[in-house]
């Protein structure tokens, strides 16, 4: 039998919803117009005032917001509540290294951590369960998010963050983790593990919630046989509050968006028109109740397809489909949002040429990174101490721009391909 | 003060043959080769015959280059022989940043490629000792 964690929300009939959404809608351009100047300009640039939008129909009236309005508006310029309101910040990684900086105030995490519970609930969780997270706490929202979704529905939660193999198997088996949630990667590194050590007997893991990095049907039929459980995709950004946006049910079909909270479009990425059901377009995020950070019509980049067909778990609220890509050259690498920019600008910096190629790949189930970049006249010497000592400044660089590990192999001029049109400056060899 | 022509090696098979064959067909001889690498490229400094030939033959390839300074010292060719230079840097407290040899043998002796830390201060010590760096023209190279 299927279980929910809001059963009248989650299977509310489409008719509730398309009025929640209405009127939730109506309310939330009035709190931004009259809490966010940033955004009252771009609608008053369009002639806009809040009587356009009286229902989901005018939503398209609405301007865009991009991660470059977010870079614009750093850090408070989108913030919709005052700060003595607000309770916590979430962050990721920007183009040209200023970070998203997302706020919240209590309702608005309370509604996140719904979202995570639906989540949860959907991939089988109940308060008898022990639920895993190895997804990292900090300023990235897989930990924090996953950890107040899995404490509403009232289960054991191991908040063990990323990383540390060896403690994450020691309190897998000695406390027996039944939910187990982290990247599909780490997932994947996990069960590897786990059959190194002959463990997989000592294991009571029955359901994983896995997101943050694109994976395939593959990817989860391995993890699956590996961990002996049922994998669940989740989906969320940190702009519009994190993981728990769309999550995965039993049906595995794709991720039903929360559409109490969200009201999902899908665009031309070129042209921004509204598409119909069904095409595959860029994913745009309005988010109706969020107070402190109330992004109306995010442009998330993500490339995928909505649907409205009626889902064999009960759930009525829209599906979308794993993202088949992006439309931007945004890469995600170890759940990390690199984007080439920010590798050409430290290039830059360091007296590097902007030539350069991006290699990821994914070895062992995790992903790495190279950054090819052409050796200069001014950087070579006979010394190779000297040249060694600039190829670690540039890696601790990179490293504080990307938040990750960037290998950097030197190579001699000339000898990145240049193209006559557009550079080809990533490899990308993961099989996802 | 003989001229040292360092090249950027990426870690690529016959890249150094490349470099080999070019000089050979035009004539340059190679005097002395070392190599230092990491994992991922190299640093292949040598002394030729024709510095100049050399470099303009390994621009033409595409190759990057850097010309450094550096001493030659004769020593005598027999066990022991390197101690009293060895000795010098060690009294000057000298740091060596690397050293090879050449191929070159004459007289009983052998030719060491020193790079240090403190060339001036390396070379007033060796006069003291009596020993003076040898020079391109006695190497018969330009």
């Amino acid at each position: 039998m299927e279980n929910y964690y809001q059963k009248e929300i989650e299977t509310a009939s489409r008719e509730q919803i398309s009025a929640w959404q209405n009127e939730r809608l109506v309310k939330q351009v009035q709190h931004v117009w009259d809490n966010v100047p940033y955004y009252r300009q771009k609608m008053e640039e369009k002639g806009l005032t809040p009587a356009d939008i009286q229902s989901v129909d005018d939503l398209k009236k609405l301007p865009f917001l991009t991660k470059d309005d977010l870079r614009e508006a750093y850090p408070y310029g989108l913030l919709g509540k005052p700060l003595s309101e607000c309770v916590r910040i979430q962050s990721t990684s920007g183009t040209t290294g200023k970070r998203v900086v997302a706020f919240y105030t209590q309702h608005d995490i309370d509604l996140w951590e719904d979202c995570c519970a639906r989540a949860i609930v959907a991939a089988g969780g109940t308060k008898e369960d022990v639920v895993h997270v190895a997804y990292g706490y900090g300023l990235f929202t897989g930990g924090p998010g996953l950890n107040g979704g899995s404490h509403k529905v009232g289960c054991l939660t191991l908040p063990l963050s990323s990383g540390n193999t060896d403690r994450q198997l020691q309190f897998m088996t000695d406390l027996g983790s039944t939910i187990l949630c982290c990247t599909p990667s780490y997932a994947a590194y996990l069960a590897e593990s786990i059959h190194e050590r002959g463990l997989r007997d000592q294991i009571k893991l029955k359901a994983g919630i896995f997101g943050a990095e694109a994976w395939s049907e593959n990817m989860r039929k391995e993890i699956e046989a590996g961990l002996g459980i049922k994998a669940y995709d989740i989906y969320g950004l940190t702009e519009t509050s994190g993981p728990g946006v769309a999550y995965e049910c039993s049906a595995q079909t794709g991720m039903h968006i929360n559409e109490d909270h969200f009201i999902a479009e899908i665009i031309d990425p070129d042209t921004g028109e509204v598409l119909p059901e069904g095409s595959k377009g860029e994913l745009v995020f309005t988010a109706i109740t969020k107070q402190a950070f109330p992004l109306l019509r995010y442009r998330t980049k993500d490339i995928c397809i909505l649907t409205r067909e009626p889902c064999s778990c009960g759930r009525t609220h829209v599906k979308m489909s794993k993202p088949m890509g992006r439309s931007d050259d945004m890469l995600i690498i170890k759940g990390v949002n690199v984007f080439p920019s920010q590798i050409e600008q430290v290039l830059l910096e360091q007296g590097y040429p902007a030539n350069y190629q991006i290699v990821v790949d994914r070895v062992n189930h995790s992903d790495t990174l190279e950054v090819m970049v052409e050796m200069t006249p001014e950087n070579f010497s006979d010394s190779l101490a000297k040249v060694t000592s600039m190829e670690k400044k540039l890696v601790d660089a990179l490293k504080s721009m990307l938040g990750i590990y960037a290998k950097v192999r030197l190579v001699a001029p000339k000898t990145i391909t240049r193209s006559e049109g557009k550079a080809v400056r990533i490899i990308d060899k993961r099989k996802i | 003060m003989v001229y040292q022509i360092s090249v950027f090696l990426e870690n690529r098979a016959g890249q150094l043959a490349e470099i080999t064959t070019a000089l050979a067909n035009n004539g340059v001889d190679m005097r002395a080769i070392s190599i230092a690498e990491t994992a991922d490229y190299g640093i292949l400094r040598m002394i030729v015959d024709d510095a100049q030939k050399a470099t303009a033959t390994l621009m033409d390839h595409g190759f990057l280059l850097s010309m450094t300074p550096v001493l030659v010292v004769a020593v005598s060719d027999k066990p022991g022989g390197i101690s009293p230079v060895l000795d010098t840097l060690a009294e000057g407290n000298i740091d060596i940043e690397y050293m090879y040899s050449l191929f070159t043998h004459a007289e009983g002796k052998a030719y060491i490629v020193f790079r240090v830390g403190e060339t001036e201060k390396f070379i007033e010590l060796l006069a003291t000792h009596g020993i003076t760096p040898t020079t391109a023209e006695e190497l018969g190279i330009h």
